[in-house]
């Protein structure tokens, strides 16, 4: 892109600049679209910028603003979950471990199911956040890198510890996180692997147990799907390189690229999905795909032909942690929610349902007592030996997740 | 004139008429104001932030940065094009298949008219992601679309003119196409309808006393009498498809990405909006101006 078109020292544009424009975030407050200010900016005046104005200071410290608490006077919490990610009823109509929850403390959860997609909620968030506005959500659950970039925009509270004493029962390999450094403003509800998964049917009875069989073996022709999530897709490829994820450059990203690139280009890959993947899956449409463990784990229940494979070089370990939003009118009856899903015995309920991995210590014990082969399965248990071959895609500045986000787009859409 | 209207109607006529003045803008005014809301406001935003730069974080600064629209052209002109083509071939497809439909709806149905009609729009009753997936059950290998494609060699035929890349339908610009065809289908057909329900049949009988033949008749007279109709059914058909990301997203493969879905990952994912905003730009300017010369060149015929 062409930086130098903005001429800081023309006098024109200098005048224009200092005439004093609105800021982008009290325009933003009234505006149905994206960037109301350029309206403005459109209608004769040349610019404006949204760190000489408005409530933020510097893009690094930015911190959320709290709402008046409300946890005592009005008894609910009104959670943002992704779909199919809770225990549920053989009916399907009650939630146990929520209904227990109520039963326990008197407090109502509002439980949605509206987290489809990070950057799709996110979309629907950030006007919110960013006008100062109540989201109508005090906790939701956001991938890692939905967390940094949460953090970092100073859309998310502090969590109060006093209120979740359970925490001490966080898993010793989550307690610090590179975007949350001794996890004061998330907390994990799932963890999981994303690996290979893939149907004995579709392959002709063979496995596929490496990248770069998944990107190469013509046996899997226009039968393999990728995913969108730039950090696992990627991340599995650098690896299958050697790389290490948690401090990969700029070349190894490209040199990723680019394979994934080939493999597109000889027809190799089908589509790159959400967890839609898992249909195509079951039907053997797909043979083999990037896939997340809890879907796959599910999935087997039906049908023993899909199987899953952790590559030897190495897989992405991602987790959905609960954060609670700025102005979240019931924080307190949230953290108390948090804290009761950090009791072992409660959370094992709910893995015995979702089949992810449990950030709480203590859960297989509890988990090996409801159902002790799911006690034993790796995927949901994972030894020492799994997890330490697991890697974390490492933060990424603003410029690096634009510049890698248009890369991989590039990729996918092109 | 204004002397003789009021002589003419006597001395009711002062308040009339001053109703009459400001009532029709009255009534204009909620449209209006609608569309400064709704379509000019987000316009000139949509302008105005494509011409920006900057970054979420951090946000944006407006520099006229119009070369941005050429970056966009250079990098996502295959989509473009393939966009236009696939929404080219499916308003084909649509005018092929709704006008025959329509015209019987139109003369031939009698009194099961509006039955037809309701059974043309009954699938909109359900929505448009759910129509877009049953095409997936529809064309999926195990089904016997696809096993009877294979055994009368359309698969191959399809595979020869390269809209298939093997001997399956799904995931293929064959698939992306009909899923058009199918979703926009009733917008081509209703307007078909209206215009061809008023075309007198007696005018059709006259050809035929003039020794028009069927075709003739077809020609010189129900189709320019349909015109309306046909420039209306494209024109509807046509700019949706054109901007829709869905069906190839669903139906489609990596080689079939539209530019909906170009955009909506810029907007959504890789949250460049100015990219993305020049993007919607660039097709908003292509559409606006492929109607305007298509609508000047339908008018024409029509005059003749």
């Amino acid at each position: 892109m062409n930086d130098k078109s903005f001429d800081k020292d023309n006098p024109m544009l200098r005048a224009a600049l200092m005439r004093g424009l609105v800021s982008r975030r009290s325009a933003m407050m009234g505006a149905a679209g994206v960037g109301a200010a350029a309206f403005l900016a459109a209608c004769g005046s040349a610019g404006k910028n949204a760190s000489t104005g408005g409530a933020s200071g510097g893009a690094a410290s930015r911190t959320a603003a709290a709402a008046q608490d409300m946890s005592d006077a009005e008894k609910v919490i009104n959670w943002s979950n992704w779909t199919e990610y809770i225990d549920t009823s053989k009916d399907g109509k009650s939630r146990p471990s929520l209904d227990a929850f109520q039963k326990k403390t008197g407090i109502k959860v509002n439980y949605t199911e509206d987290y489809l997609d990070n950057d799709e909620f996110y979309a629907k968030v950030r006007p919110l956040l960013e006008g100062g506005k109540d989201t109508g959500r005090d906790v939701w659950c956001s991938t890692d890198w939905m967390v940094a970039r949460l953090i970092r925009q100073g859309y998310v509270q502090k969590l109060d510890l006093a209120n979740i004493p359970n925490a001490k029962n966080l898993s010793d390999s989550l307690k610090n996180v590179e975007f949350d450094p001794g996890r004061l403003y998330s907390l994990p509800w799932q963890s999981g692997f994303a690996g290979i998964g893939y149907n004995l049917k579709a392959t002709g009875g063979k496995k596929i147990e490496s990248i770069t069989q998944l990107l190469t073996d013509p046996a899997l022709k226009g039968k393999v799907t990728l995913l969108t999530e730039m950090r696992d897709t990627v991340g599995l490829v650098m690896m299958e390189q050697g790389k290490d994820i948690s401090k990969f450059t700029d070349a190894d990203f490209q040199a990723a690229i680019d394979v994934l690139q080939q493999a597109k280009d000889s027809g190799q890959i089908l589509r790159f999905t959400g967890n839609e993947y898992t249909e195509g899956l079951a039907k053997g449409d797909i043979a083999a795909c990037v896939a997340w463990t809890g879907d796959v784990v599910q999935l087997q229940f039906d049908d023993p032909n899909i199987q899953y494979a952790l590559p030897e070089k190495g897989y992405t370990l991602w987790s959905d942690n609960f954060v609670i939003p700025a102005l979240a009118k019931h924080k307190k009856n949230a953290e108390k929610l948090i804290d009761y899903y950090y009791d072992p015995a409660v959370m094992a309920e709910v893995v015995a349902f979702v089949n992810y991995i449990s950030p709480v210590k203590g859960t297989a014990a509890e988990l090996t007592k409801l159902d002790p082969a799911l006690g034993k399965n790796p995927l949901i248990v994972p030894t020492e030996d799994v997890l330490s071959r697991a890697q974390v895609f490492r933060g990424l500045s603003t410029a690096e997740e634009t510049k890698y986000n248009k890369l991989y787009s590039a990729l996918t859409t092109a | 004139m204004a002397e003789a209207a009021v002589l003419s109607t006597g001395s009711a006529a002062p308040p009339s008429r001053r109703r009459r003045n400001w009532v029709p803008y009255a009534l204009l005014l909620p449209g209006i104001l609608w569309l400064l809301i709704f379509f000019v406001l987000p316009m000139v935003t949509l302008a105005s932030q494509s011409l920006q730069e900057g970054n979420v974080d951090d946000g944006y600064v407006f520099t006229a940065n119009f070369s941005i629209y050429l970056d966009a052209l250079k990098q996502y002109w295959p989509q473009f094009v393939r966009s236009f083509v696939y929404a080219g071939i499916a308003t084909g497809l649509a005018l092929l298949l709704g006008y025959p439909l329509a015209y019987f709806i139109a003369q031939k149905a009698g009194r099961h008219k509006n039955l037809v009609l309701v059974l043309v729009i009954a699938p909109f009753f359900t929505s448009f992601l759910i129509r877009t997936l049953a095409w997936r059950t529809i064309l999926s290998d195990d089904w016997f679309i696809t096993t009877w494609a294979q055994n009368l060699h359309i698969t191959d035929f399809l595979q020869a003119v390269g809209l298939t890349d093997n001997d399956s339908l799904l995931n293929s610009q064959f698939a992306v196409i009909m899923g058009l065809t199918y979703n926009f289908l009733p917008f081509m057909i209703l307007p078909l309808y209206t215009s061809l329900e008023r075309l007198d049949p007696r005018l059709i009988e006259a050809a035929g006393d003039l020794y028009a033949s069927p075709w003739q008749t077809f020609r010189k007279v129900t189709w320019p009498l349909s015109l309306p109709g046909v420039v209306a059914g494209t024109l509807l058909t046509f700019i949706p498809a054109a901007g829709d990301f869905i069906n190839a997203r669903l139906l489609g493969n990596t080689q079939t990405t539209m530019i909906g879905s170009v955009i909506d990952s810029q907007f959504l994912r890789v949250l460049d909006y100015p990219l993305a905003a020049a993007l919607s730009f660039i097709l908003l300017v292509l559409i606006v101006a492929m109607v305007s010369v298509y609508v000047r060149r339908a008018g024409t015929e029509e005059l003749l």
